[in-house]
């Protein structure tokens, strides 16, 4: 069954929702500005609810299916943090009204600002960037900034290793900057030798994501971090993978100098189907004066002052303090308009408010146990390669879509027929540096009994692959549509109904 | 813990499995001396408390939904129709990643391929992408894919164009985010900076090494240009080699020419006003339409229809090549997550208020900004500034300053009077610019009359002691 | 897997081709190159006129999953480009050889084209990095 669009449902002279009668007179509509025809579909509100509502059930998500997608943080979406940012005293807040106004807002933003420097060890925080390869190109800009205000103007190289995602070499290039590629080693983590043999003064700094998109922690990270030092290089952390080591270790303590967050994975915002993320990041001190703005930061207001006015706060020791706006002196700029996606942070704020310090520690320790758990009845029962397999994993793993006995089956053929079981797939062909890869992290809010679900139906895979191989290659069977033809979407281009 | 499921004995049977014999070990490759930190973190509160508490914070704010508004500038508050909230909160919609999985995201890239018609439709435009972060970073990614179109590059193989022109009349903060992302560029920006805002003004500017124009039309200030002037525009920059792209208010569309039929290049602009709350500055939408040419030279993903092994229709995410992903350090923009939670709130609003519902927002906009400036023109002492049509928004020229203006109107009114232009173009003076929508009633409009006419007779009355006085308020 | 190889062309380990046809080298990616790339989409071509340099890149070449940039097997003046791709760019997964030409230039340097590897050659240096 398909689902028609809303162009085929129109039908003329239908109308949705109305708007009260105008209340004021007509003005006279201006010559050679008005539009003739305005190709929009007309619907009953009934037709849009079915129509909406029916392609809801097209789509799988968190809420109805597991969704170990590797990278990706696919975590339970607490729906107090939907009512907390849905409060009309947020929602209905104007980003350019006085500040006066928006205190509680910039209370929240403050205490955010704090929350997340505490928890990576940095010393400040831009709540600003939009998803993680804003806070990337933030980041980066930053480096570059901060190099040049130095006089180290031949520095113009960043050191992205091969597992990186494809954000950081392309931020690299957005920044007006080169992409040096360094190779991985035969432990899954970067190439020291390379490193070194890169390292010189022409480079801003490294990129550097721990745990990597292998799921492996850094085991010489504290080396890495000392030896871009030495050689005047800044260490980028892209922090998309915190959700194996938040609460467990803050990134400055192991030496790097800035990273973003992804608080749609990390902090359970939902993913929303593509977006709206949050991307914060956080600096050391040198770094500060560099940030985008506007930040929010405290005003203290004289003794002198009438302590009558509203909203004014006081802190600790009892003094009174305003928030402000504040741009950083040797701001990049701004990255995007106002301060933030603001509806997102109220859900990672009420989120980290929720857990304390205790809880975090709970989500990293829990993320790493269940991928393990899982790696480990993948590779005894299955025997799904997985890469760097005899290592310790932390969030996530990248196994492999390679089966004794059933040559002709890729990693493709298993992700499908994943969803014949209920299950949607895992990362596929990412990283880049693994052949067949199926990159599964299936993060700290599934129980055991849903990943020995998922084991099982992967060790039964694992079994058609050799017997029945044309179950996996004609999957899915039980999906809305069947295998899509992506040649031919690229090849006809039709991008809309015009 | 709140939303774990493991059971301690979960734990110890994984741990089991795995070969371990306490949790620590899983983290033995954390240099030692820094693994279990010591967090200050308040303590975990329960569901409970945690929404008193942020219900705290929520009311601590003066929002829009108790006040008379008239502020705009880039974020408008329109009407939301209750379908928008109740279907865009469908959690299979907003507890999904994005749709890389394509048989069982057929939800969410259906919805993908429906915005896109229809921001095309809106903006006369032959296609569109499922969205940027806001209108400020549409506007760079705009400037960035003009710098990359094979128009894009001087004649005579004299390398590529480095001049970008913008408009003084184009939102402040789409220009200082234009810098931003192309600070590494080696670019030459011109124009923000222009006294003058006459198109001929800003054309002088546009020379052989110009990759595009950018303009907002309404502009900034409201003012709205027509549809020939926009075409002469176009046509003198295209005789330059260059592109033009214009930032647009999706709402006015319901009403004027769209840009697409005045030979514009690149359309974009803030999507929010289309079914999204104000929400404090985000999350927003940056919506982008473009010409067929460009396509393969944009950023961001884009959905395509196609069909399945049996010959279904269905829909895909499409011409990833260029995107970050596959072309890694060789991509034009290092987009992945985007908005698509408000561009499917974007599309159920379009669906929802169609053809109809939509032209009648923009028509009552018009009509109610209209009366609204009509009334305060004759209050002696205010002049509106401009000499076009206005769309929603327009300029008023005021007796005292803005920002004592807008506290007196706040405090003794319970009126949010709009803008205060007075940093972005202090060139023109005392101005503020006002934002009247559908939302607004006549009464909240005559009652800002009346507000502004009490100013006007107190500032004649005891001339400028009160002003001060106000001032001293502040 | 065994390729197709045109046996009056030679090969840079790039995967591109040459042929020489009188005054002109044609120039087009091999049939291991088409495979590796699975299902061509598009093709982004040079205009003529344009020269090139013996290893730059003149052309993309992109599937559903892959965008793959293609190098100058010699330097010279582009003297005439294949349109047809743009239209029909699956023929480079057809006829690689024939119909899916990319370019034809002018060389600059001829001493350039017998640098590069025969059909032989070039077999052996893929079965050695495949
Ligand atoms: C490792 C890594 N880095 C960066 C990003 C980019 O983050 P975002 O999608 O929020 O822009 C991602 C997300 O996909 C990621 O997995």
């Amino acid at each position: 069954m398909i689902e028609p669009t809303v162009y085929d449902l129109s039908s003329p002279g239908r109308h949705g929702p109305l708007l009260p009668v105008l209340d004021v007179p007509e003005a006279p509509l201006p010559d050679g500005y008005l539009r003739e025809d305005l190709l929009l579909p007309e619907l009953s509100e009934l037709d849009t609810v079915r129509h909406f509502v029916r392609l809801s059930q097209r789509n799988m998500g968190i809420d109805t299916n597991f969704y170990p997608l590797g990278s990706c943080t696919m975590k339970y979406n607490p729906k107090v943090n939907e009512k907390a940012a849905g409060l009309a005293g947020f929602t209905d807040l104007h980003p350019l009204q006085d500040a006066e106004m928006t205190q509680g807002a910039m209370q929240l933003l403050l205490e955010l600002q704090v929350y997340l420097a505490e928890i990576s060890g940095f010393d400040a925080v831009t709540l600003q960037p939009a998803a993680g390869a804003q806070g990337e190109l933030t980041g980066v800009l930053m480096m570059r900034k901060y190099q040049l205000d130095r006089g180290e103007t031949q520095r113009t190289k960043i050191l992205v290793p091969d597992s990186a995602h494809g954000t950081n070499p392309a931020t690299t290039t957005m920044s007006g900057l080169q992409v040096v590629e360094l190779p991985s080693s035969p432990r899954g983590n970067l190439d020291l030798e390379a490193l070194k043999a890169n390292l010189d003064d022409t480079v801003v700094g490294l990129m550097l994501t721990n745990p990597n998109t292998l799921g492996l922690f850094e085991e010489r990270i504290l080396e890495i971090t000392q030896l871009v030092h030495e050689a005047g290089g800044l260490v980028y952390g892209d922090g998309a993978n915190m959700n194996a080591i938040v609460g467990v270790v803050k990134p400055a303590d192991l030496g790097i100098d800035v990273m973003h967050f992804n608080l749609h994975k990390t902090f359970s915002t939902p993913h929303g189907g593509g977006g709206p993320g949050a991307g914060p990041v956080g600096v050391v001190a040198k770094l500060a004066p560099f940030l985008p703005g506007p930040v929010v930061s405290v005003e203290h207001i004289p003794d002198d002052f009438d302590d009558e006015e509203e909203h004014v706060h006081f802190d600790e020791d009892g003094d009174d303090f305003r928030l402000i706006w504040h741009m950083p002196s040797k701001s990049i700029g701004r990255v995007r308009s106002y301060y933030g996606n603001f509806g997102v942070l109220v859900r990672a704020y009420t989120y980290i408010r929720m857990h304390g310090a205790p809880g975090l520690r709970r989500i990293a320790e829990n993320a790493v146990l269940n991928a393990n758990y899982l790696k480990a009845r993948l590779q005894q029962e299955a025997s799904y390669p997985v890469a760097f397999g005899d290592r310790i994993c932390m969030h996530e793993f990248v196994a492999q879509g390679i089966l004794e006995g059933a040559p002709d089956i890729h990693t493709m053929d298993i992700a499908k027929r994943l969803m014949d079981y209920g299950f949607h797939p895992p990362t596929v062909y990412f990283p880049l540096i693994v052949r067949e890869a199926l990159m599964i992290e299936p993060t700290e809010t599934e129980s055991k009994a849903t990943l020995d679900a998922f084991a099982d139906a992967m060790i039964q895979i694992a079994r058609e692959a050799r017997e029945e191989p044309e179950l996996l290659k004609d999957a899915p069977h039980s999906a809305p549509v069947k295998r899509l033809d992506e040649v031919r979407a690229a090849r006809q281009m039709i991008l809309c109904r015009c | 813990m709140p939303f774990i499921a493991n059971t301690d004995a979960d734990r110890d049977a994984m741990l089991a499995a795995v070969g371990l014999e306490r949790i620590e070990d899983l983290f033995r490759d954390v240099p030692e001396q820094h693994r279990y930190a010591t967090l200050d973190l308040p303590e975990p509160l329960s569901e409970l408390e945690v929404l008193r508490e942020v219900s705290a914070l929520a009311d601590e704010n003066d929002h829009l939904g108790e006040l008379a508004s008239f502020l705009g500038a880039g974020a408008y508050r329109h009407f939301v129709p209750s379908v928008v909230d109740f279907l865009a909160g469908r959690s299979e919609f907003y507890s999904a990643y994005t749709p890389y999985q394509p048989e069982v995201s057929q939800g969410t890239l259906q919805a993908i391929f429906e915005y896109q018609s229809m921001v095309a439709a809106l903006t006369g435009m032959d296609a569109a992408n499922a969205s940027h972060y806001d209108g400020a970073t549409a506007t760079a990614e705009a400037v960035i894919m003009a710098l990359n179109s094979a128009t894009g590059n001087r004649p005579g193989g004299k390398g590529p164009r480095k001049r970008v022109v913008l408009s003084p009349a184009l939102n402040p903060q789409y220009r200082e985010v234009v810098h931003t992302y192309t600070q590494g560029m080696g670019l030459d920006i011109v124009g923000g900076d222009l006294i003058d805002h006459d198109f001929h003004t800003l054309l002088e500017l546009v020379d052989e090494d110009t990759a595009c124009v950018v303009v907002q039309n309404p502009d900034f200030l409201g003012q709205l240009h027509s549809a020939a002037e926009m075409q002469d525009l176009a046509d003198a920059v295209h005789a330059a080699g260059a592109l033009l792209a214009v930032s647009v208010d999706p709402i006015s569309l319901g009403m004027f020419t769209p840009p697409g039929e005045y030979g514009v290049d690149i359309v974009m602009g803030e999507g929010q006003s289309l079914g999204n709350a104000l929400n404090f500055g985000g999350p927003y939408l940056g919506f982008f339409a473009m010409r067929t040419a460009d396509v393969r030279k944009s950023a961001g993903r884009i959905a395509g229809e196609t069909v399945d092994v049996d010959g279904q229709t269905g829909y895909v995410l499409t011409l990833s090549t260029r995107e970050q992903h596959i072309r890694r350090g060789r991509a034009t923009s290092n987009i992945c997550t985007n908005q698509a939670l408000m561009a499917l709130r974007a599309c159920i609003y379009l669906a929802a208020m169609g053809k109809h519902g939509l032209r009648s927002v923009a028509e009552q906009c018009y009509h109610k900004a209209q009366y609204a400036a009509t009334r305060i023109s004759m209050i002696p002492g205010y002049q509106i500034v401009g000499e076009k049509p206005f769309f929603k928004e327009f300029v008023v020229r005021c007796p005292a300053p803005v920002h004592v203006i807008k506290d007196y109107l706040l405090m003794e009114w319970g009126i949010v009077a709009g803008y205060d232009l007075v940093d972005d173009y202090p060139e023109l003076g005392e101005c503020l610019l006002l934002c009247v929508t559908e939302m607004n009633t006549r009464q909240e409009i005559d009652d800002l009359v009346e507000a502004l006419a009490s100013v006007a007779e107190m500032v004649e009355d005891m001339e400028l002691e009160l002003v001060r006085e106000l001032e001293d308020v502040r | 897997m065994a390729y197709k190889f045109d046996a009056t062309a030679r090969y840079a380990e790039s995967h591109d081709w040459a042929r020489v046809e009188g005054d002109v080298v044609v120039c087009g990616i091999s049939d291991y190159a088409q495979h590796a790339l699975s299902d061509v989409v598009f093709i982004e071509l040079p205009s003529a006129g344009k020269t090139v340099t013996k290893g730059d890149v003149y052309s993309t070449v992109e599937s559903v999953k892959a965008a793959e940039q293609v190098y100058a097997p010699v330097s010279g003046e582009i003297v005439a480009v294949n349109d047809d791709l743009e239209s029909t760019p699956e023929l480079i997964n057809e006829d690689p050889y024939g119909a899916a030409w990319i370019i034809k230039v002018k060389p600059s340097d001829p001493g350039q084209f017998d640098e590069l590897m025969d059909a032989a050659a070039y077999e052996t240096f893929l079965s050695e990095h495949e």
